[in-house]
């Protein structure tokens, strides 16, 4: 659905993915969040420039999946500014983001597929539902989202019939479907092995480089993450290959890491890797 | 012990006031659109249909048991013939509305409860929610708009089984003839009983089902956290019908007798 906006979408949100290199996907400035007594976000502010990735790290209960929940407007902030393509939405009304919604995806933890559905309807949840588009028209679409994960036969099946990882790569195929300008993922590879993560990894890599997709990556397996940040996806004919940046090369992929619900660095992997801080040098051994 | 006390109620006010809350989305979600009427007619099967077995099964033996314990007191009159006016009266005005809510809360308001909160805990709502979907519309309108309009169908169908029962008690235990019963039953029905006995189910319907939803809803704290609310919603729903049940009487006995 990405440049074809939706009834009553902001018209920053219509504009064409690529074609708007100069506006922010994502604007934090100054968030706090708190849950009674417990700070969650303390003043956390970031940017999150169009057509790249940031990596969220972080202990578990540093409040890096609540960061994505705001921005979907799953959760409402305490204080502080949340943007969204330009349009302010800490403040919309539930029927006001379902426009800001048509535009982003998100893979949330363990897949969060919907049970009583098979993978098809599973992926194609969101046009069958939301769109009034031809059935044929849909399932087209589905079917390219599923040859994209490689699981091209697995559409009839329910979602109780799959591995971990093919519940990842279903919930990716199902965030894509509707073409989002941005991607948010959820701790997509935690559980899995490394085998099947990097099967994970290699779909979001692609996602980022191949389609231009803009996406903020929540997660605390580090190789996932270097992987992602040092990696990246070239087409090679009808096949896509893998190819390490150098040492050196920043690449478009940032990291942000939070401690205790505040921001305690943001830079590329090569300045992670330099890091002198005792709590990142910690975290990352 | 005050703080704690202080603490519950203001648990309490929190739950009335996002119940209330829902129902007024719900109210909006069935007069606007979108409708999902795929999800409705599911419902309807789900909990109509589901529920039929276990409603002919409650109906049939309350009217045989009530047919008996009628007997027994009527024989101390001489008036064992009337048992049919018994059975008519207490089944349609009281006993076939109460019992199949209450049947119905443990089948299908129990069940509404784990589904909902297993999607909840399982982030499936929120899932809903990111793909643009108003989890009120999509999964809470179906099941009441189900629910109100199956439970009186219910209600019927138990009336009817219930006074069918109590007819072959009275037939094979009783000895009273077919058509003395149903003679009675007839008579012992006046158009207000058909009334209470058609409009409370309606209410109990939309108490029951709106009561499994928000319980589901609200569902924290993982599979134990489903399994705390599917009790709640069998608690709740069955103390909530009994109260309802109380009040609307009393009202329709002011308005209508």
């Amino acid at each position: 659905m990405a440049g074809t906006g939706t009834a009553g979408a902001p018209a920053a949100l219509a504009a064409p993915r690529g074609t708007d290199a100069g506006g922010d996907a994502v604007v934090f400035e100054d968030v706090c969040l708190a849950f009674d007594e417990k700070v969650i976000l303390d003043h956390v502010t970031f940017t999150l420039p169009r057509g790249t990735m940031k990596i969220i790290l972080g202990a578990s209960g540093a409040g890096k999946s609540t960061i994505l929940r705001i921005i979907l407007g799953l959760l409402k902030p305490d204080s502080g500014r949340v943007e969204v393509f330009g349009q302010r939405v800490d403040g919309m009304s539930e029927a006001q983001l379902m426009a800001v919604r048509a535009h982003v995806g998100m893979v949330f933890q363990e897949g969060a597929l919907f049970d009583s559905l098979s993978v098809r309807e599973n992926v194609g949840y969101r046009l069958f539902e939301e769109t009034r588009r031809p059935i044929a028209e849909v399932d087209a679409r589905v079917a390219e989202v599923l040859g994209y994960v490689g699981l091209d036969d697995f559409g009839d099946r329910m979602p109780s019939e799959l591995s971990g990882g093919q519940r990842r790569r279903v919930a990716i195929a199902r965030a894509m479907t509707s073409r989002p300008e941005l991607l948010l993922y959820d701790e997509p590879t935690t559980g899995l092995d490394p085998i099947t993560a990097l099967t994970v990894d290699d779909e979001a890599v692609k996602l980022r480089d191949l389609e231009g997709v803009t996406s903020i990556m929540v997660t605390h397996q580090l190789r996932d993450a270097f992987y992602i940040a040092t990696n990246r996806a070239v087409r090679d004919g009808q096949r896509v290959r893998f190819d390490p940046l150098p040492d050196d090369e920043p690449g478009s992929t940032l990291f942000l890491m939070l401690k205790n619900g505040r921001v305690a660095f943001e830079g590329s992997a090569p300045e992670l890797r330099r890091t002198r801080d005792p709590y990142l040098r910690a975290f990352l051994s | 012990m005050i703080g704690r006390v202080v603490e519950r109620i203001k648990a309490g006010l929190l739950e009335v006031q996002e119940y209330m809350r829902m129902l007024g989305q719900v109210v909006r979600g069935v007069v606007s659109r979108p409708l999902y009427a795929r999800d409705i007619v599911e419902q309807f099967d789900a909990i109509g249909l589901g529920s039929l077995t276990v409603v002919l099964l409650t109906g049939t033996f309350t009217g045989m048991v009530l047919a008996l314990q009628s007997g027994l007191t009527l024989d101390q009159f001489g008036a064992r013939s009337m048992v049919g006016r018994l059975v008519s009266a207490s089944m349609v005005k009281e006993l076939g509305p109460v019992l199949t809510a209450l049947m119905v809360t443990g089948r299908v308001g129990s069940g509404i409860a784990a589904e909902l909160g297993s999607m909840m805990v399982t982030d499936q709502i929120a899932a809903l929610r990111a793909l643009g979907t108003d989890p009120i519309r999509k999964l809470v309108v179906p099941r009441v708009i189900a629910g109100t309009l199956m439970v009186p169908v219910l209600t019927v169908i138990a009336d009817g089984v219930g006074m069918i029962g109590a007819d072959i008690i009275s037939r094979t235990q009783l000895k009273v003839a077919g058509s003395v019963y149903w003679n009675n039953v007839v008579a012992g029905l006046y158009m207000q009983d058909v009334w209470m006995g058609l409009i409370k189910p309606f209410i109990l319907g939309f108490v029951l089902v709106t009561i499994g939803c928000h319980v589901g809803m609200r569902t924290k704290g993982g599979t134990q956290g489903v399994g705390r609310a599917t009790t709640n919603a069998v608690v709740a729903g069955s103390v909530a019908v009994l109260v309802v049940d109380f009040l609307v009487t009393k009202v329709l006995i002011a308005l209508m007798y």
